[in-house]
C-alpha cells in the first residue's frame, strides 16, 4: 500500500493477485481460473485470447465487478474490489466500468439514443446535458445521425455494436471491458469496430480489455495475453 | 432518491415490453379484479342491509314492546297498555292528540317473485296516526286503504319481490280477500318490505282481539326519551320494554350484518390467496423473461434495490388496476341491486350499496395483495447473479 502511494505512476491500473474462480455444477467443481496474476497498465489496450470455455468471460466479469473471485484480490486503481459491499460495488461499476458484449445487449424496447442515455440517468444531469452527451457519444462511435430514434431491431449488427460502445463510453468510464465485441459481426463490420476501439485507446487514452478468440482481432491490441487452462500463459506486445 | 429514479426507469422499461406478456399480466389483473368484485359486492350487501335497517329508525321515535320481548313479532300489548303509552311524558301532541301509533305485525305466506318459494311477508295493521309517526312513508301509486274495506297498501320492495301484490291485485289471507289499492315507499327503510292495512281489520282477520304488537310514539325531541322511558318502566302494572326506534333496527341488523361481513371477508381472503399466487406466478414469469434486461441494467450500475422495488411496483400496479376494474364492475353490477333476506323470520328487501369507501377498501386490499405477491419474485430477481443473467439469452 505504501508502495502505491510512493510511486503512483508506476502502479498498474488493474492488478489481479492469485485470483481463482470455480463453478459448482451438481456435485462437480469446475476450476475455471486458478491463481491468475495479471497487471494491466493505465492506457493499455489488452487482448485476452483463449479458446472457448477457458474462462475469458469469467475473468472479464470479475474485472468489472459483476462477479466475485473465490480467492485472491483484484486491485483497481488502488481499491480492492473485494472490500466493497454490494451497493458500493454497483456504484463503483457505474463510475468506472463500461461493458461491451458480443451480442450488444441493448434493451429492445428503447431507441438507440435512449439506450445510450441509460447510464447517464444514474447521474445528476439535466435532460439537455444528457441529450448533448448522448449525441456526442453516438457521433464519436460513428453512428449515423438519422438513426438515433431507431430501435435495436431496426439496426444492423455493426450499428448495434456502435450503440453499445457509445453506451459504454458515454459516462467516460476508467476502463472499457469488451467481451468478443466482433464475435457476431462479419469481417468488415468487425474491422470497423476494432478501428473504433483502437481510436478510443489512442486518441482518448481509454484503457481497454478485450476478450476474443479471434487472432485477427487480438492483433489490433497493444498487448496480447493468452489464457491457458485457467492460468495466464504468454504475454507479449503485439505489432500494433 | 436515486434508487426511486432507477426504480421508475426499470418500471417504465418493463411496462414498455408489456405487450409481450399481456396474457399473463391480464390473468393477474383479472384475478385481482375478481377478488375485489366479490369483496366489494359482499360488503356492499352488508352495507345495503345495514343502511335499510338504519334508515328505518329515527331517534325521536320510541318503540314500546311487551316486557321481555326483543322484537315486535314476539310482543303483545293490550289496548289498555297501548293507550297508557300516550299518557307518558315527552310524547308529542298534535292536532289529533298524542302522536302514538299502535301497530299489529303478523307474517303471511306469499310466493317470492323470483324463486317462486313461499316466504313470510310482514303484514302490518296501523291506524291513521302511523303516517304521522312514520313520516317517511309516502304513497307512490294509488291511494291509502279505507278502514273496513279489506284494502291494503303495499311497500314498493314487497310489491317487487312477491307475486300478486301489484296495484289492484287481490290476494287471500286470514280468510279475507284483500285488494291492493296503493303502493308506498319508505325512503330506504324496512317498511317498504311490508304490507299495511288498517289495524281493526287485521286484528279481526287474525283473531287478535284488541291486542297490538307494539306502540310507536313520536317524542317532542330525542332528549325526551329518557324521561319517557323511565316513566313507562317505573309503572309496575304496565310491564313493557322501551327502545329507541333507531337502535332497535340497528340492533336487528347487527347479527346478519356481521355474518355477511365475516363470511364475505373469508371468501374474499380465500380468493385473495388464489389471486396472490396467480400474481406471484405472473411476476416470476416476468422476472425470468426480463432476466437479461435486469442483468444489463445491473452491469450499467443500476442497484439491486431498484430491481426489487420495480418488480414489487409492477405487481402492485397490476393489483391496483385489477382492483379498480373489480370495484367498477361491482358498482355497475351490484350498486342498487335489490336483494331480500330473512330478518326475524320475515323478508327484508334491501339494495346493495357500493359506497366510495367500500370501493377504496377493495382497491387497497388488492394493492396489499399485489405487494405481497411481488415480494418473492422481486427477491429472486435481485438475487440472480448478474453474470448469469448476461449469459442467459
Ligand atoms: N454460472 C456458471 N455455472 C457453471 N459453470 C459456468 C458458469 N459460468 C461459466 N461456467 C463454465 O466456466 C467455464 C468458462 O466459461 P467462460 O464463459 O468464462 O468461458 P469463455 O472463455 O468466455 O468461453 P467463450 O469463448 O465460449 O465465451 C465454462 O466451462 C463454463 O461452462
Ligand atoms: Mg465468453
Amino acid at each position: 500500500m505504501t508502495e502505491i502511494a510512493a510511486q503512483p505512476s508506476s502502479e498498474p491500473l488493474i492488478r489481479l493477485e492469485r485470483v481463482s474462480k470455480s463453478y459448482r455444477r451438481g456435485g462437480e467443481t469446475i476450476q475455471v481460473l486458478d491463481r491468475v496474476d495479471l497487471a494491466i497498465p493505465r492506457g493499455d489496450f489488452l487482448a485476452l485470447m483463449a479458446p472457448s470455455g477457458s474462462g475469458k468471460s469469467t475473468l472479464l466479469n470479475l474485472l468489472g465487478g459483476l462477479d466475485r473471485p473465490d480467492e485472491g484480490s483484484i486491485l483497481f486503481d488502488g481499491v480492492a474490489l473485494e472490500s466493497l459491499g454490494p451497493r458500493a460495488l454497483t456504484r463503483w461499476r457505474a463510475i468506472h466500468v463500461g461493458f461491451v458484449f458480443q451480442l450488444y445487449h441493448l434493451l429492445p424496447v428503447l431507441s438507440a439514443a435512449r439506450n445510450v442515455e441509460l447510464p447517464l440517468l444514474l447521474q445528476r444531469l439535466g435532460r439537455a446535458e444528457r441529450a448533448r452527451r448522448v449525441a456526442a457519444a453516438l457521433s464519436l462511435v460513428g453512428f449515423p445521425d438519422d438513426r438515433h430514434t431507431f430501435r435495436p431491431t431496426e439496426l444492423s449488427g455493426g450499428q448495434q455494436q456502435r450503440v453499445a460502445i457509445a453506451r459504454a463510453i458515454v459516462t467516460n468510464p476508467t476502463v472499457l471491458l469488451c467481451d468478443e465485441p466482433t464475435g457476431d459481426l462479419d469481417r468488415r463490420a468487425g474491422d470497423e469496430i476494432l478501428d473504433l476501439l483502437v481510436e478510443l485507446n489512442r486518441r482518448l487514452d481509454k484503457t481497454i480489455v478485450m476478450v476474443t478468440h479471434d487472432p485477427h482481432a487480438a492483433e489490433r491490441a497493444r498487448t496480447l495475453v493468452r489464457l491457458e487452462k485457467g492460468l495466464v500463459g504468454e504475454i507479449r506486445a503485439t505489432s500494433s | 432518491m436515486r434508487v426511486l429514479r432507477e426504480t421508475w426507469l426499470l418500471l417504465v422499461v418493463s411496462l414498455r415490453s408489456l405487450h409481450k406478456r399481456l396474457d399473463v399480466a391480464l390473468v393477474a389483473t383479472v384475478g385481482f379484479a375478481g377478488v375485489v368484485l366479490v369483496l366489494v359486492a359482499v360488503l356492499s350487501m352488508a352495507a345495503g342491509f345495514r343502511h335499510t335497517l338504519r334508515a328505518t329508525g329515527s331517534n325521536d321515535v320510541a318503540l314500546v314492546l311487551r316486557k321481555g320481548s326483543g322484537a315486535e313479532l314476539s310482543s303483545t300489548l293490550s289496548l289498555d297498555q297501548a293507550r297508557r303509552v300516550g299518557d307518558a311524558p315527552g310524547v308529542a301532541v298534535g292536532a289529533h292528540g298524542p302522536e302514538i301509533s299502535p301497530e299489529l305485525l303478523v307474517l303471511i305466506n306469499r310466493r317470492e317473485r323470483r324463486s317462486r318459494i313461499l316466504a313470510n311477508a310482514p303484514f302490518r295493521g296501523v291506524t291513521a296516526s302511523a303516517f304521522r309517526v312514520h313520516p317517511h312513508i309516502h304513497l307512490v301509486a294509488g291511494h291509502r286503504f279505507k278502514p273496513g274495506l279489506d284494502q291494503v297498501i303495499v311497500g314498493r320492495a314487497a310489491e317487487e319481490s312477491f307475486r300478486g301484490l301489484r296495484l289492484r291485485d287481490r290476494f287471500t289471507s286470514g280468510g279475507v280477500r284483500w285488494r291492493v289499492v296503493g303502493v308506498f315507499g319508505d325512503r330506504g327503510g324496512i317498511h317498504a318490505s311490508e304490507i299495511w292495512t288498517d289495524l281493526p281489520t287485521l286484528e279481526s282477520a287474525y283473531r287478535r282481539g284488541d291486542s297490538v304488537s307494539a306502540v310507536y310514539a313520536r317524542l317532542v325531541s330525542p332528549a325526551a326519551y329518557p324521561r319517557f322511558r323511565a316513566n313507562l318502566l317505573h309503572n309496575p302494572e304496565l310491564s313493557v320494554s322501551v327502545h329507541r326506534e333507531e337502535r332497535y333496527y340497528a340492533r336487528q341488523s347487527r347479527g346478519l350484518d356481521r355474518f355477511i361481513t365475516v363470511a364475505g371477508t373469508i371468501i374474499a381472503l380465500m380468493m385473495g390467496l388464489g389471486a396472490l399466487f396467480a400474481a406471484a406466478n405472473t411476476m416470476y414469469a416476468t422476472v425470468s423473461e426480463r432476466a437479461r434486461e435486469v442483468a444489463i441494467l445491473r452491469t450499467l450500475g443500476y442497484h439491486a434495490a431498484a430491481v426489487v422495488l420495480s418488480v414489487v411496483a409492477e405487481s402492485v400496479l397490476y393489483a391496483l388496476s385489477g382492483g379498480v376494474l373489480g370495484a367498477l364492475a361491482a358498482f355497475l353490477f351490484f350498486n342498487g341491486f335489490e336483494a331480500s333476506t330473512l330478518n326475524n323470520f320475515s323478508v327484508v328487501v334491501f339494495r346493495f350499496a357500493v359506497t366510495p369507501s367500500l370501493a377504496a377498501a377493495g382497491i387497497l386490499f388488492a394493492g396489499a395483495l399485489g405487494f405481497l405477491a411481488g415480494l418473492a419474485p422481486a427477491a429472486a430477481a435481485a438475487r440472480r447473479p448478474i453474470a448469469a443473467g448476461i449469459r442467459a439469452l
